[in-house]
């Protein structure tokens, strides 16, 4: 195709955004009341949210005063805090700098076979229960893996232990090498496709063209990224659990649910708990002043040709050969060994049924809250803009903090907060699953809200004023205008929050014992109780299920933004 | 680095014999001769070919078959950087990260490593250009205009024969536009290199050509001296162009 054209496309498509004229003002989107009702809403929403996790914590608290006497901060407390910020400290490291190679590759080679797998494939490990992906890592690291027994017929008398912080940091970088390859792609593919020809054209080579262009525009990327990393490896809870879990190598949130589950020390659960919170918020704080990465790469504009990087042919294919290996291995060593398994006496299995059934129930429903969360909390933004009552802005104000509460209270605080109170009133079996339900859809609600909101933002700029003046409004408004152009984006955060709460283990590792089983559930007692080919069977289940509903969040990535440009 | 050329006047600037680019739906064939010295306008509606005219010439696009000739040789297996070439765009010319400074020193050394003399040329480049003390901004301070004349401080540097320019003002407003061209009529004048320039406005041809071609649906058109070209009136498209009823 000729450049031409693409270009003026792109001219006609930054024209509009240049000026104030795509912003949302406010004025005419929506009548009164409809505005109304959307701050009826919202406020209810917001009660609902504070109410359930400002309880949880107040409870904590309570339970904080009159535990804790002099055991406020001993020896323990600060091994398994050092230890929680070491192993996320070094994930963290280990993740951004082997990205740096990868997304440089993966950025200048533009059209070999395959490239778009690599990058679908760099998104799965998002999707996948870290439950699932703890049982891959172990089958490839594992003492009876494919790594080890490499090494054993090299000779190596000494295998690798996958058990321990070494498990724990393969199983960070699983997660988060793919994500930080992604986050530096797409950093890497904002870079204007002119400077590309200009480079060829003045003659840079690949050194000049890393030191002058690449390397900038990475090193802008890199304290929001190692950021992220940093924080879901400090709260990562399952992986942590499955692969380290001894004295030697626990965080603060498995320490926490040791101290509920198997010393049954409340007071202790409580100081813990407090001191997650502190190092959650802290991480919150420092996040913010780093500011998130984008992950969307423009799709406007003029096609990226690169002309680098010519010599790096070889080292280009082996750092990209290396990260699919790495990534896809245990991928399919979950495939391989769920297809290994006894599937048929599997699939009669009257516990995994009940655990399925429970699974989907606890799922379906927490999926349907998160959305019955969510849509207030992405509505009442454009509607509170540029109005001058302050009550409206600052409930828009006070729903987007809630809506990512989940991230400074985790989900083993507050279920651990509702397991201590729902104790005090008799009996936490019977409540535990709704517990789950709403922990499980605020655990969805930051995610879902980010897909959310930028949809609807669009879809308001270009229906609101419009479906006002025609009288298009309330419930017609919303059954003709808003759900048909919404769908997607509706249909894609509902599986992904599905997905989510499919996979989780940390709620239901506090009310576990009681009498719920959910697929992760069953999945951690068989892999614990050494029935490994049950386990093999069950994470391919799970894994599968959790890939497909997650799949539409991941595809569609590239075709929205598409849409909104 | 290439040699700086000092062309001997009977050899043709650029020749394109049968130049072919394929593209999955279409093919584009690219046969001219422009002669040293020449200031062509570029023109012809959208998709046309216009841009991947530039980009064979530059060397950022293979031909399938046919050959481009520079000064009387053969570009096959020349990489963009030795072509005795510059090329400036649109928009994005400029590294937003570095100084002006920086961005006009990569046309001395593409690793950005300049000794006293190097810096001393991107001085003088850059008062020439009329920007005179801006070498410590980095482009966001600077306006459209001022940008597009670094982009010509560092042609300038450069010291290639030939200057390409993709739609050099598009974006920029018409008194801007104005000083632009003065400046590219005063560069071209001083270095007698050749100009080739797209632009989709008849007031840029007539206040910056000699000659100029019109390129519909993947070939040259049509070809001529500024007057010829101006009163040609037997392609129906060009007289779109020209703004000619008939």
């Amino acid at each position: 195709m000729a450049g031409g054209d693409e270009r003026e496309v792109r001219i006609a498509r930054r024209r509009p955004g240049q000026g104030n004229g795509r912003r949302i003002s406010g004025h005419g989107m929506y009548t009164t009341s409809e505005r109304r009702a959307i701050t009826g809403a919202g406020g209810f929403t917001l009660a609902f949210i504070v109410l359930f996790a400002g309880l949880a914590t107040g409870v904590l608290l309570l339970h904080a005063q009159d535990g804790a006497g002099g055991t406020l901060f001993d020896a323990y407390l600060f091994r398994i805090t050092r230890f929680t910020l070491l192993q996320a400290g070094v994930s963290t490291l280990l993740s951004v700098v082997l990205a740096i190679p990868v997304a440089r590759a993966l950025a200048r080679r533009r059209a070999f076979t395959g490239r778009s797998w690599i990058i679908r494939l760099s998104a799965l490990p998002l999707g996948l229960p870290a439950l699932v992906a703890a049982l891959g890592i172990v089958e490839v690291w594992g003492r009876r893996g494919v790594i080890n027994e490499l090494l054993a017929a090299m000779g190596l008398a000494n295998p690798v232990s996958v058990y321990g912080l070494a498990g724990i940091l393969i199983a960070h970088v699983f997660f988060n090498l793919p994500l930080a390859v992604r986050l530096l792609l797409a950093g890497l593919e904002r870079i204007p496709a002119e400077y590309w020809l200009t480079s060829a054209n003045l003659g840079m080579r690949s050194g000049a063209v890393f030191r002058l262009i690449e390397w900038p525009v990475i090193r802008g990327l890199l304290p929001g990224v190692a950021g992220l990393v940093f924080m879901l490896c400090a709260t990562s809870f399952t992986i942590v659990l499955t692969l380290g879990g001894g004295p030697a190598a626990t965080t603060i949130e498995v320490a926490i649910y040791q101290a509920l589950r198997f010393d049954f020390d409340p007071p202790r659960a409580v100081i813990l708990s407090a001191l997650q919170i502190l190092l959650t918020g802290t991480l919150l704080l420092v996040l913010r002043l780093l500011g998130t990465p984008a992950e969307e790469a423009p799709t406007t504009g003029r096609t990226i040709r690169r002309f680098d990087g010519a010599r790096e042919r070889l080292t280009d294919a082996l750092v990209i050969g290396a990260f699919v290996a790495f990534t896809a291995a245990p991928l399919l060593a979950v495939v391989a060994s769920g297809l290994a398994a006894d599937l048929p006496r599997l699939a009669v299995d009257p516990l995994l049924h009940r655990a399925l059934i429970t699974s989907l129930l606890i799922s379906l429903a927490s999926a349907t809250l998160c959305l019955v969360i969510a849509i207030p909390t992405v509505a009442i933004g454009p509607a509170s803009e540029n109005r001058p009552e302050t009550p409206l802005r600052l409930l828009a104000g006070g729903l987007h903090a809630a809506s990512s509460l989940i991230l400074l209270v985790p989900p083993v605080v507050v279920a651990t907060g509702w397991f201590l109170m729902l104790r005090g009133l008799g009996g936490t079996a019977r409540f535990a699953p709704f517990v789950i339900v709403v922990i499980n859809a605020l655990m969805a609600l930051p995610f879902v809200v980010r897909v959310l909101a930028p949809a609807y933002r669009t879809h308001v700029a270009r229906t609101g004023r419009l479906s006002v003046s025609l009288g298009v409004t309330a419930w017609h408004r919303i059954r003709w205008i808003d759900l048909p152009a919404l769908r997607r984006p509706l249909m894609t955060a509902f599986a992904f929050a599905m997905a989510l709460s499919l996979g989780d283990l940390s709620a239901v590792a506090i009310f576990g014992a009681d009498g719920i089983v959910t697929l992760p559930w069953l999945l951690f007692s068989r892999m614990g109780s050494y029935r490994t080919a049950d386990a093999a069977g069950v994470a391919l289940l799970l894994g599968i299920v959790c890939l497909l509903l997650t799949l539409p969040s991941t595809a569609s990535e590239k075709t929205t933004s598409k849409h909104d440009a | 680095m290439p040699e700086p050329s000092s062309p001997k006047p009977d050899i043709h600037a650029i020749r394109l014999a049968a130049a072919t680019v394929s593209f999955k739906d279409k093919n584009l064939v690219f046969d001219c001769t422009i002669p040293q010295g020449a200031s062509v306008a570029v023109t012809g509606p959208s998709g046309a070919g216009k841009s991947t005219l530039f980009n064979v010439i530059a060397g950022f696009q293979p031909i399938r078959s046919g050959s481009v000739e520079i000064f009387g040789k053969d570009m096959a297996g020349r990489d963009p950087a030795e072509r005795p070439v510059s090329i400036v765009f649109q928009e994005n010319n400029l590294f937003a990260h570095l100084t002006v400074e920086q961005n006009v020193g990569l046309g001395i050394d593409p690793s950005l490593r300049l000794d006293a003399d190097g810096r001393g040329r991107v001085d003088d480049a850059l008062s020439r250009a009329g920007l005179g003390g801006f070498g410590q901004r980095k482009p966001a301070q600077l306006s459209g205009g001022e940008r597009q004349r670094v982009a010509l401080a560092r042609a300038i540097v450069r010291r290639r024969p030939i200057l390409l320019l993709d739609e050099p003002f598009a974006a920029l407003d018409p008194a801007m536009r104005a000083d632009m061209a003065a400046l590219l009529a005063q560069l071209r004048e001083e270095t007698n290199s050749t100009l080739l320039f797209i632009t989709h406005q008849l007031e840029d041809v007539q206040r910056l050509a000699d000659r100029a071609m019109f390129i519909d649906r993947g070939l040259i058109a049509f070809a001529a001296p500024l007057e010829t070209f101006l009163e040609h009136r037997r392609l129906p498209a060009l007289n779109d162009f020209l703004g000619i009823d008939r």
